[in-house]
């Protein structure tokens, strides 16, 4: 908890993005996106926690972020997601999607493309809860229960599902290059074939009987039919999208809202989660007998241990993922708060490498260069 | 009515016409200032269409000021649960850490303030900027003297080197001066040499003070033998120091010792041939005069005063203060007649009335984050005997909550305002039901966010009022799947109902139902209202027509109507719905369901006879229903007719 560092920036936080790193190199990230949301003027910005000075590289976490450039944002910022190392996609409260370029040699932003009103009623507008990019291609979903898609290189908009959900849905994200996963606000989960025609999802999956709006959704990086959700009573929910209609595990978790949830990208054993009720959890599974020494040396630095659901290990190393094998499990999954106490919303969160970036309603941001994972 | 305790101060509004009337409306943190349509006589230019809004405060709009609103939020929170269970005298660490960590804000927001004043090119910033450093500084001023004063309650002894504390930490600018001067290629022939040196007389700063004087003395071999004597002087010069187990008595007579000692060293003349030697050895003393010499490197009276203590009674107690401080003030002002408030609120804090530096500060700061987190500080420490106002409940809770609702009228800070009325027992709940649901909800997550506040508190109310504002903006849209989601999270069952029937309208004109992924996941929801039971059931009929499960899908629609969950005015519907049914190869209906559908049929028929002769209805109209019926009539005696036999056949 030592190497968090937290800067207050005058704006409700809504979403916070690392700049996407190389894969080859181990380099760590250095940049990243903010969006504001609830402000008379809202705000993209990109900040750097790099020392550009070259002085005192040893103590690294002393830098504090330093905002690099902020455009004037048109509504409130819903989400956030970097297209490529120069642009960003953003939902807007307004319906619009807009593309951002970074030209980093002048260290500005300037808008490159927007699509105004992508998510709208006949006469009003609608907001856009959640984008998803996989260059070029971009999937955003709103109020209105649309699933809209464009092309970064394209004007125009190329496909529209009307009436994809009567309901909000509140997040999308990629299950493989042409299906992509949606979860609404009764607590459904659906799967959509962007290759087939029709308005009607391929499958859906849903909560058994209280029907809990479900506010994010997150897929495991290597295992594509492992998908983890958070919903609004802070239960995180893993599925398996293959087989099952309703969740493999239900974790209780938060006392709120789950705004995000995000596997490690390169280590998807681990897995963090951010919430209404001012928390943020970096949980921990293994399902391999011989790393219990691991996982407790992770856990020892960390901070407030709550709710540790251990079992003794089992001796099974099988490929299920670990996620999968839920609370009938042999593995241990143990959960530690990364942030010191407060009480706003932790609004959004992102995870790369060591490092962890997470924006609250506090007005605060905060950078963890150390994530034990 | 009582006395004012200032004047009024005057706004002028721009661009209203003298002459005119004007009206205007109290809002939470502002008013609305408007040209009335009145007109005085031989008054001739109509009225201006323009509304203004005057604000009290400005600073909530203020960048950076919003970082301390958010940070003291956090400390505030903090220590509206300091242990209630440790017992109170423990508590005083704490209180004093908390307070220090509030100051530790206002710096941080000062400094960030002062290096946006430097860098910015347009002078009006500049001044704003300036104006905004020099309020903090005087609220750190006062804040860090309450809590010396109040908060850690000094004894006699360490009260002193508090006070000394915090001269220091106030007249930074020796530091400054002193890098000057050690960066000067000869420090000791520097011409603000002598300044440096008895500013840190005059601050108590003995070691600092000592090795300037180093420099002066390898400059003047010959005068080595007084510069020693100054030396051991200050060297010499007791410092209570509360953690040894030294009495205030004894520390009094040794520091008597060294008095008489240095007074015995200018009686002699020691220091004769330099005068500044002797200056500062007259500052030693105590003595008035050369004090008052002082007057521009001391800057202020309160500066005076604590060096004046620090030289004449370092062992003043907390209760003799305010006589020094009286004393001082006038013998530092004399020169200037009138004192500024600052110079009030601190002579009210070394009298010890708090109510006093509680009720100027308001009157002279423009917000009320200082005030209001002062007093609730202060409260906090017991300092605040129950002082009743004939207003509100009691000062902690009437500053806390006009804090807050200046916070609520701010675009984002409302959240922060919501954690202060929860920790004003009294009237907290009250303001917040009326705030909350004033908030302006643009988008779904914020209407969530102020749903959660509402729920967590058990403000049903409030919970049903935003819920009804979301659905009637979904029904508005036609997004009737939404409107049903949020009624049905109110428990709003006249909104369900409503909403209910316009998807039995859209499916009566359109003949299919629309958002079937909420209604076939209706649950145990569907019980809120009868008209969605009827929905949901309703749909459950078509799903099992779909899938072939005749039988039941039969004894559904049946109960839908003889259970009366089906309005009246749809049964012309689902009879219709049993046409198919009835027109079956093998018997659906039973003997005894088919009388009831009989049964219902002429209900159904006999009510609209009523009704037809009490409206008398276009004759048109009519054929196509009878002919309904008709053909209604014919299926069902068809069937009777199968059932009967199918019925009476026994299987062989």
């Amino acid at each position: 908890m030592e190497s968090v560092n937290a800067k207050y920036v005058s704006q409700k936080v809504s979403r916070t993005r690392w700049r996407p790193v190389s894969v080859s190199s181990f380099q760590q990230p250095e940049i990243f996106a903010t969006g504001s949301w609830d402000n008379e003027d809202n705000k993209v910005s990109l900040w750097s926690i790099g020392n550009y000075g070259g002085l005192g590289m040893e103590d690294g976490f002393e830098g504090d972020p330093q905002l690099l450039c902020d455009i004037k944002h048109d509504g409130d910022v819903l989400d956030l997601q970097f297209l490529d190392q120069e642009r960003i996609v953003t939902a807007s409260s307004t319906g619009g999607v807009t593309i951002l370029r970074h030209h980093p040699n002048s260290q500005t932003l300037s808008v490159s493309h927007q699509w105004e009103r992508a998510h709208r009623y006949p006469c009003d507008n609608a907001p856009c809860t959640s984008v998803v990019c996989s260059s070029p291609e971009i999937v955003s979903v709103g109020e209105d229960g649309r699933i809209v898609v464009f092309r970064a290189d394209q004007e125009g908009v190329c496909r529209v599902i009307e009436n994809a959900d009567s309901s909000t849905i509140h997040a999308v994200t990629y299950l493989r290059t042409t299906e992509v996963l949606t979860v609404n606000s009764i607590g459904q989960l659906k799967l959509w074939d962007l290759r087939q025609q029709g308005g009607s999802p391929s499958k859906i999956l849903s909560l058994s009987g209280d029907r809990v709006p479900l506010h994010c959704v997150d897929r495991h990086p290597n295992q594509q039919h492992v998908v983890a959700t958070g919903g609004q009573d802070g239960t995180l929910c893993i599925w398996d999208v293959r087989e099952e209609s309703s969740p493999v595990a239900l974790m209780e978790a938060h006392s709120a809202e789950m705004w995000e949830v995000h596997f490690h990208p390169t280590n998807p054993d681990h897995l963090f989660t951010c919430s209404e009720d001012g928390s943020l959890l970096h949980w921990e599974t293994s399902s391999h007998s011989d790393m219990p020494s691991l996982l407790h040396e992770g856990s020892r630095n960390s901070g407030v241990t709550s709710r540790s659901a251990m079992a003794p290990a089992g001796g099974n190393k099988s490929l299920i993922s670990a996620w999968l094998s839920g609370d009938s499990s042999k593995s241990c999954l143990k959960t530690s708060h990364m942030l010191p106490s407060q009480t706003l919303s932790v609004n959004s969160l992102d995870v790369l490498g060591q490092c962890l970036v997470c924006g609250t309603d506090g007005e605060a941001i905060f950078v963890n260069r150390q994530v034990l994972v | 009515m009582e006395e004012l305790d200032v004047e009024a101060v005057v706004t002028e509004i721009p661009a209203v016409s003298t002459g005119k009337h004007m009206g205007f409306a109290w809002g939470p943190g502002d008013i609305l200032v408007y040209e009335t349509l009145y007109k005085a006589k031989g008054a001739s230019s109509s009225g201006s269409s323009l509304i203004h809004e005057v604000r009290k405060d400005e600073d909530i709009y203020s960048p950076i000021l919003r970082k301390l609103f958010n940070e003291s939020h956090h400390i505030f929170v903090g220590l509206q649960t300091v242990g209630e269970d440790v017992p109170s005298k423990n508590k005083k660490p704490q209180f004093v850490s908390i307070s220090k960590n509030y100051r530790s804000v206002i710096r941080a927001c000062m400094e960030e303030l002062q290096q946006l004043a430097v860098l910015t090119k347009d002078a009006e910033a500049a001044t704003r900027l300036g104006n905004q450093v020099s309020i903090l500084l005087a609220i750190e001023l006062i804040w860090n003297l309450c809590e010396v004063l109040f908060i850690d309650a000094a004894p006699a002894g360490s009260l002193l080197l508090h006070l000394l504390d915090w001269v220091r930490l106030h007249k930074a600018d020796v530091d400054e001066k002193t890098r000057e001067v050690l960066q000067s290629e000869s420090p000791a022939e520097h011409h603000n040499y002598w300044d440096v040196v008895v500013s840190y007389v005059l601050q108590g700063r003995v070691e600092e003070a000592r090795q300037m004087l180093v420099k002066q003395a390898n400059l003047h071999p010959a005068a080595r033998g007084m510069f020693k004597l100054m030396d051991k002087l200050l060297s010499k010069m007791p410092f209570y120091n509360p953690r040894s187990t030294q009495t205030l008595t004894e520390f009094d007579v040794i520091w008597r010792h060294w008095h008489e000692e240095v007074d015995r060293c200018l009686q002699d003349n020691s220091f004769s041939s330099n005068q500044h030697l002797e200056f500062i050895c007259k500052i030693l003393l105590g003595d008035e005069d050369s004090l008052l010499e002082c007057k521009d490197l001391l800057g202020t009276w309160y500066h005076f005063l604590v060096t004046r203590l620090l030289f004449c009674h370092p062992t003043v107690k907390p209760t003799d203060l305010h006589y020094y401080a009286q004393s001082c003030m006038t013998m530092f002002l004399d020169s200037r007649s009138v004192s500024e408030p600052l110079d009030s609120i601190l002579l009210a804090s070394f009298e010890f009335d708090i109510h006093q530096v509680i009720k100027d500060c308001s009157i002279v700061l423009n917000n009320w984050w200082f005030v209001a987190h002062l007093t609730d500080l202060l409260d906090h420490c017991k300092l605040l005997q129950s002082h009743n106002l004939h207003f509100g409940s009691n000062l902690r809770e009437f500053l806390l909550l006009e804090y807050a609702s200046g916070l609520f009228t701010h675009h984002s800070l409302w959240q922060l305002a919501v954690d202060y009325f929860d920790h004003c027992p009294e009237f907290g709940r009250v303001y917040l039901e009326l705030q909350i649901e004033r908030v302006p909800l643009e988008t779904e997550r914020k209407a969530l966010k102020v749903l959660r506040v509402c729920e967590e508190r058990q403000m049903s109310e409030q919970v049903r009022s935003i819920c009804k504002i979301m659905a009637t903006r979904a029904l508005r849209n036609n997004r009737l799947g939404s409107a049903l989601s949020w009624s049905i999270r109110a428990k709003d069952a006249a909104f369900a109902t409503l909403i209910s029937e316009r998807f039995l309208q859209d499916y009566s004109t359109r003949g299919t139902f629309s958002d079937l992924d909420l209604i076939d996941n209706l649950g145990p929801s569907m019980l809120l209202s009868n008209r969605l039971t009827f929905l949901g059931k309703y749909r459950e009929f078509h799903r099992l027509y779909g899938q072939k499960h005749f039988s039941k899908a039969a004894k559904l629609l049946l109960s839908l109507m003889t259970a009366k969950i089906a309005p009246q005015s749809f049964w012309m519907t689902l009879l219709t719905d049993a046409l198919p049914l009835l027109e079956q190869k093998e018997v659906i209906f039973s003997v005894d369901q088919t009388y009831e559908l009989m049964f219902c049929l002429e209900e159904l028929t006999f009510s609209q006879v009523a009704a037809a002769a009490s409206e008398k209805k276009p004759r048109q109209e009519d054929d196509v229903e009878q002919t309904k019926v008709e053909l209604l009539r014919l299926a069902l005696a068809r069937n009777l007719a199968t059932a009967i036999v199918k019925e009476g056949t026994v299987d062989t």
